[in-house]
């Protein structure tokens, strides 16, 4: 085999086709894994954009990751430490806060402070949503069966989907029913009164979609969020040592070790096709590898309308791929701190701040910065959702001082009259002006800033549309559905190219099942 | 600051810490207790079976249940029949889910006519508010605001009626009175966790510490001890009392459905009145287990001396048995088969006994059916022999006397 010349390519070096190379590399594949930047990780990076600071860029919580992926890969002895990230507290308009801790006692105790009918319901609440997601968790792993079609490897998956539907008691199924189809608005207000209670809870739904907390679908988002937190001592939950770029380190650390090649300033310009087959991929830099298998953890757009010429493909997939909605919502502000902001609702530095603070105030205030957004325009009141990831790992600041990482939503990738400078100037201005409501010295803390706009997370991550999970997490976006009826098995409609990212099927969050799931269907189809 | 993040302290926490010389604390509904006061366990214990031990049992959660309806709410969220329940007697009662699986047990009090004070190990007000809808009947949690001291012992009516200003003589057992220590008003009920002569003082919060001492004063002479609840776990088993979480899974906690149980598994078949009137949550259910019979029982089990001793004198050793309740799990066997498992062990220093609380399938809960329990002699599984008994293992006359 001349040096170009590999058993599988894998375009994209994030998280999904970092796993998905080292699977196949540990099948004894040998493989390359292709990455346009300088440096891997996709979204999951950590860089140092001021000296001395460094910042988990986009992704900036670890809470889906699957635990067979971090064994088999054997990701701790490859330098994944997952550090605890044990609160969130929603500082309110009246200088109070509310804070929620895992440990029950202390949150019903907390809540109640505020609503002794809230710190019950909580409780219960949360033993429903877990139960809930428990239920559902196990559809996460599976290949989606098609339910359209007559092969057998599909009608089996349906039969075990089915039996499994059986096996969960007639309360959870209803639950889930409507828990699939309510708004988490709707949902929550069959809980709760309190309305700082209910916006945080609400932000879990909206996360990463062009939707309200008044949506249909919603309560299903917030449930996606419950997963993480049912693997108990295996703590899949957290904040990465290193940020974020530290579990595709390790990641890639793996990969390695397990033989793949990784290849950094490579971007993809074109797969090869030959025979209507894909054969390789021509980069942009004039190089061409060749292999029987090409499987892309790009976003959907680019793996099926920018890599591929469409005469491959059907036409109806490839208008269902281009109605694949990838509208991003959410912006991100990265600030370098010189000292911890003083919140007026938690002055000094308490055990809240090793956790998550969020500027939640109620569901209307997420459901009026929706509205904006949905005319083209960034929220004025954002959703924020922030941590000061120094406080969880000394190592992401100078000593005494902070990087506060800031998730702001919503922030329209199609804003009106597009985004400039001048507009992500203003929207860096918004998410300060919004903290300093509740920690008035933040801006005096600021050494330096980094705005993130979805355009900016399409330009630098390469993600079509700025969406953070490739496509929303809607309901006909999902599972059979993601990212094309037909086509939720990781195949495609061109033999030998395979799709393993967040836009496949179970969907986005540092998850890496879509690129494992990938690895195993290509490996299948081997044989 | 973040005080929440503290556990609470009850309202005996003066007396209690300075008293406390291990400063082995436990955690008790989002309290702080202590475990023991000392780091043997044995003066406690003692002091529950044959003297008198003063026992902080304030984060008991505690609920103020009156109006017109009020019985009427008991009546539909408890299988008792509530309408038997005099002015001025207490019920032990678990509660049930729609599928008459136990969330929670406590006791309730008939402090009136249309008043009631009821206890629970978990938050109750949810469930006890979305059952009262469209009753007239108003529920308030009192935890905090009341101060709960167990008197439990053979001496310990004698120090009661030493600083009482009635005589405790005629209240009789599962009865309460008001009266007073010294100035203070307080509640009494001749109720407890032990199984003993004893007695549950219920004062306002800021009384507490007067009780306490009045009562630490007056038990001198009777050896009164102040008792943690580690020695309290072991008289409890002895007593036959399960715990929730501990020997039951509540409804409302498991995961799934083999985590439940119903009362009648867990042996309250006598306080679940099926025959009173009208509908109350998890009846039909109820109904339908008590005609059938329960696949699941909890009884009591006797491990047999002689075969302990013998698995541990193939290695040389005399038996090992820890000097504590073990709230850990360990199989039943039955010719090979598991039939069953132990949710708290103990060595219970009354009777000279290996004992523990078992969950048995039918129909090997039948008193007197031989099995055997999983123990491990240095660090190898073995089968003890053991063998159903009847509960309580121990009640001496005077508990009820």
């Amino acid at each position: 085999m001349s040096v170009n010349t590999y058993d599988a390519i894998i375009i994209g070096a994030g998280h999904n086709g970092l796993i998905a190379g080292a699977y196949l590399a540990r099948a004894g594949k040998k493989v390359v894994i292709l990455e346009r930047r300088e440096i891997v990780g996709g979204a999951a990076v950590t860089e140092e954009i001021f000296p001395g600071y460094r910042f988990s860029e986009f992704s900036y919580v670890v809470s889906l990751l699957r635990p067979e992926i971090i064994r088999d890969l054997e990701l701790p002895r490859h330098g994944l430490k997952i550090l605890p990230l044990p609160s969130t507290v929603t500082p309110m308009d009246n200088g109070d806060y509310l804070a929620a801790w895992a440990d029950h006692e202390p949150t019903r105790r907390e809540i109640c402070r505020h609503s002794p009918r809230d710190a019950e319901a909580f409780d219960e609440y949360s033993r429903v949503m877990a139960r809930a997601a428990k239920a559902i968790k196990p559809v996460l792993s599976l290949v989606p069966p098609d339910p359209s079609s007559m092969s057998i490897r599909d009608m089996l998956g349906l039969l075990k989907l089915g039996r499994y539907a059986k096996s969960l008691s007639e309360k959870e199924l209803y639950r889930i029913a409507k828990l699939v189809t309510q708004s988490s608005a709707d949902l929550l207000d069959e809980w709760f009164e309190f309305d700082p209670l209910k916006g945080t809870k609400s932000a879990s739904g909206i996360i990463g979609t062009f939707l309200g907390p008044h949506s249909p679908g919603t309560a299903y988002v917030l449930l996606h969020h419950y997963m993480g937190e049912i693997d108990g001592a295996f703590r899949a939950w957290g904040f990465a040592k290193n940020g974020t770029g530290g579990v595709t380190a390790a990641i890639a650390a793996s990969a390695r070790a397990l033989g793949a090649e990784i290849r950094t300033n490579a971007a993809v310009k074109q797969v090869i096709v030959k025979g209507g087959r894909a054969a390789g991929v021509a980069l942009e830099n004039g190089d061409e590898l060749r292999a029987s298998v090409v499987l892309s953890a790009a976003d959907p757009k680019r793996t099926f309308l920018n890599f591929v010429e469409s005469k491959h493909f059907p036409d109806e997939f490839v208008t269902q791929i281009k109605n694949f909605r990838v509208r991003g919502s959410s912006g991100k502000v990265n600030i370098a701190l010189s000292g911890l902001p003083d919140f007026t609702c938690l002055p000094g530095e308490t055990p809240l701040h090793r956790g998550a603070i969020s500027i939640s105030p109620s569901i209307d205030y997420i459901e009026r910065a929706y509205d904006e957004a949905k005319y083209g325009q960034f929220s004025k009141n954002p959703y924020i959702d922030m941590i000061i990831p120094s406080m969880i790992d000394r190592d992401m600041a100078p000593p005494g001082h902070h990087v506060m990482s800031c998730f702001v939503q919503y922030a329209p990738y199609d804003i009106e009259g597009g985004w400039d400078d001048q507009k992500r100037d203003a929207f860096g201005e918004t998410v300060i002006r919004t903290i300093e409501r509740y920690a008035p010295n933040i801006r005096r803390l600021i050494v330096g800033k980094q705005v993130i706009t979805p355009k900016d997370i399409e330009r630098i991550a390469g993600i079509t549309g700025g969406n953070i999970f490739h496509g929303e997490l809607l309901l006909h976006q999902l599972f059979f559905l993601r990212p094309a009826p037909q086509w939720a098995d990781f195949r495609t409609p061109l033999p030998g190219y395979y799709f393993g990212a967040s836009g496949a099927h179970p969907g986005g969050g540092v998850m890496g099942a879509a690129g494992k799931l990938a690895a195993h269907e290509v490996l299948r189809d081997w044989r | 600051m973040l005080e929440t993040l503290q556990l609470k302290q009850t309202p005996f926490h003066a007396r209690t810490s300075r008293l406390s010389l291990a400063q082995n604390w436990r955690r008790w509904a989002g309290y702080r207790v202590v475990g023991s006061y000392e780091l043997s366990l044995e003066h406690e214990y003692w002091a529950i079976r044959d003297r008198a031990a003063l026992i902080d049992v304030s984060p008991l959660m505690k609920y103020v249940i009156e109006g017109p309806d009020a019985a009427r709410l008991l009546n539909k969220v408890t299988p008792r029949d509530i309408d038997r329940l005099a002015v001025g007697q207490v019920f032990y009662t678990g509660w049930c889910d729609e599928d008459g699986k136990l969330i929670d047990d406590g006791t309730i009090s008939r402090l009136g006519p249309a008043q009631f004070r009821m206890t629970s190990a978990e938050p109750s007000l949810r469930w006890l508010a979305m059952n009262a809808v469209g009753l007239d009947v108003r529920v308030s949690e009192v935890t905090d605001q009341i101060g709960t001291l167990s008197l439990q012992g053979p001496k310990s009516r004698a120090i009661l009626n030493r600083v009482c200003r009635d005589t405790l003589d005629g209240l009789k057992y599962f009865r309460c009175m008001q009266t007073y220590v010294g100035n203070v008003p307080v509640g009494i009920s001749r109720t407890g966790y032990t199984g003993d002569l004893g007695y549950e003082i219920w004062m306002g919060a800021a009384d507490a510490l007067p009780v306490w001492d009045a009562l630490m004063k007056a038990g001198d002479d009777f050896g009164i001890a102040p008792c943690g609840i580690l020695a309290m776990d072991m008289a409890r088993v002895e007593a036959g009392l399960f715990m929730l979480d501990v020997d039951y899974t509540a409804a409302t906690h498991a995961w799934i459905e083999g985590q439940k149980s119903s009362p009648l598994e867990m042996g309250l078949d006598w306080a679940v009145s099926v025959e009173k009137k009208g509908y109350f949550v998890g009846r039909r259910a109820l109904e339908r287990e008590k005609r059938e019979a329960s696949a699941w029982r909890m009884v009591g089990i006797e491990v047999g001396w002689d075969g302990i001793e013998q698995l541990f004198a193939e290695v040389g050793l005399p038996p090992q048995i820890p000097a504590i309740a073990v709230r850990e799990s360990r199989p039943i066997m039955s010719d090979g088969k598991q039939v069953g498992y132990v949710s708290t062990s103990t060595w219970s220093p009354v009777l000279k006994k290996y004992i523990a609380l078992a969950h048995l399938q039918r129909p090997y809960y039948e008193v007197g059916t031989p099995l055997t329990m999983e123990i491990t002699v240095e660090h190898h599984r073995k089968q003890a022999p053991a063998r159903v008994v009847k509960l309580p293992f121990y009640e001496p006359v005077w508990k009820k006397k």
